[in-house]
């Protein structure tokens, strides 16, 4: 079989490998690069020998910041990223839950003062392993299958 | 007067305070108990905003400033605030702390309060936020206790009613988590104590039974007797509540047996769940514990205000 590369190689940038299938848009929409001008090739359901079918996104020219990366944890906490400079990877990071969450994630309980007021949600990460978060203001708690982006 | 140490600069959660601080509010609230009218508020103004009616807890708290010489200002429904004309709670609160020193507030919203905290100069204390929170009925509960029973270490106290959405038992339980309790939950299967507060106890070792049946065993064993209403409203089910609404309700000779200690409490209103026969026995303590909110509620308000009470 002729073995190809799935996605093309990028020459400086960041690509994030791994992604299960189903969190893949959910990734783009949390690093927002939909508002990116740089050039970004996204695959998705490609073969993976480490989780049978994954996503990847390879964004060029752009290096994250910790706080933008970790946010991808609450969806897909397993990815790799590889830092890319001269089609070299340079680094390889695994995503880390930060302690707090703050204007990412949505408030399940509409009764929420965060979901009636022009203000930013606030999450505490109770259960990093779980993913289980708690809301600062309501106190409600959210599981990871109940987040809402 | 004093200045006091650093202090929590709001009361939005029970949790706000430690065991020392309860304590101190506790002891600050027996001073205004033997001497209530005194002036340390004086030349000061508090605003009450209610944002959800409760004339029970606005007037304690209007009480509790009154006799300390302070002024108050505020509304007790939004139909004469600006919040009909659509008026944020930020701006309402950013407002109202340029003209008083404290903020006393009650809001649907959970997590107002909280938020409130956040962005006010001036301390605000949590009367209310939806089901959320609600600290100075949990302090009030704690000081009828520890009046009645000259400690709050080592205690039975059976909760009785609606223990699933009921935030006066949940904060309960917080509250004296610091102080070895053992508890008797008594709930209909549909009110049940949640699991979250079941492991809350099992983490802190606190002792606790369930009980389906509004039994003896619960009540001979018991300090203090937790009374609590079935809200109509928190069902959306109203077939579910007209099946519990009468089966936990207390009736004088049920206390026979009872131990000479026990007193009986409820946060009010109450309904039909405690019978007007037991109001003559001398174990029924529901009104004493709303009058001792007023004076619970000088204490906190000279707390965080940091005013030393002497």
């Amino acid at each position: 079989m002729r073995k190809a590369l799935q996605v093309a190689a990028l020459e400086n940038g960041t690509a994030i490998d791994h992604i299960p299938p189903q969190a893949l848009f959910k990734v783009v929409s949390l690093l927002q690069l939909q508002q990116l001008n740089n050039r970004i090739t996204i695959g998705n359901n490609l073969r993976s020998s480490k989780i049978g079918t994954k996503g990847i996104i390879k964004v060029a020219d752009k290096f994250f910041e910790e706080d933008e990366i970790n946010r991808i944890a609450l969806v897909a906490p397993n990815v790799t990223l590889n830092i890319i400079k001269n089609y070299e990877v340079i680094e390889k990071k695994k995503v880390i839950l930060p302690d707090e969450i703050i204007g990412i994630v949505k408030c399940n309980n509409p009764k929420c003062i965060t979901n009636n007021e022009p203000m930013k949600t606030r999450f505490h990460i109770i259960d990093k392993e779980k993913v289980e978060l708690q809301c600062h203001y309501c106190e409600i708690k959210i599981k990871k299958e109940e987040i809402i982006l | 007067m004093e200045i006091l140490p650093m202090k929590p600069k709001s009361l939005v959660d029970i949790n706000d305070y430690n065991k020392d601080d309860i304590l101190r509010i506790l002891n600050n609230a027996a001073k205004f108990k033997a001497n209530p009218d005194r002036d340390f508020l004086k030349g000061k103004v508090c605003a009450t905003l209610f944002f959800e009616p409760s004339t029970r807890t606005r007037l304690s708290f209007e009480t509790a400033i009154n006799r300390l010489q302070g002024r108050v200002i505020g509304f007790s429904d939004t139909a004469t605030s600006s919040l009909t004309k659509g008026e944020s709670l930020k701006d309402t609160i950013m407002i109202v702390s340029n003209y008083v020193d404290l903020i006393i507030m009650r809001h649907y919203l959970e997590g107002s309060a909280r938020y409130a905290s956040e962005i006010s100069p001036v301390p605000i204390i949590n009367a209310g936020d939806g089901s959320n929170q609600h600290p100075t009925q949990t302090l009030l509960d704690l000081f009828s206790i520890y009046e009645t029973q000259g400690t709050l270490e080592n205690l039975t106290i059976t909760v009785v009613g609606d223990l699933k959405y009921g935030r006066a038992v949940h904060s309960l339980i917080e509250g004296l988590s610091y102080f070895n309790p053992t508890f008797n939950f008594v709930a209909p299967e549909e009110l049940k104590i949640p699991e979250k507060y079941k492991t809350f106890c099992d983490q802190k070792g606190i002792r606790y039974k369930e009980f389906a049946e509004f039994s003896i065993e619960a009540i001979n064993s018991a300090d203090i007797l937790y009374m609590t209403r079935v809200q109509r409203e928190r069902f959306t089910d109203l077939m579910e509540y007209e099946k519990v609404k009468n089966v936990y309700v207390l009736h004088n000779d049920m206390l026979k047996n009872s131990k000479d200690n026990l007193k009986v409490l409820h946060p009010l209103p109450r309904v039909k769940e405690i019978d007007q026969d037991v109001d003559d026995n001398p174990k029924a303590y529901y009104f004493q514990q709303a009058r001792n909110g007023m004076f619970t509620r000088q204490a906190v308000i000279c707390d965080l205000m940091r005013i030393e009470v002497v």
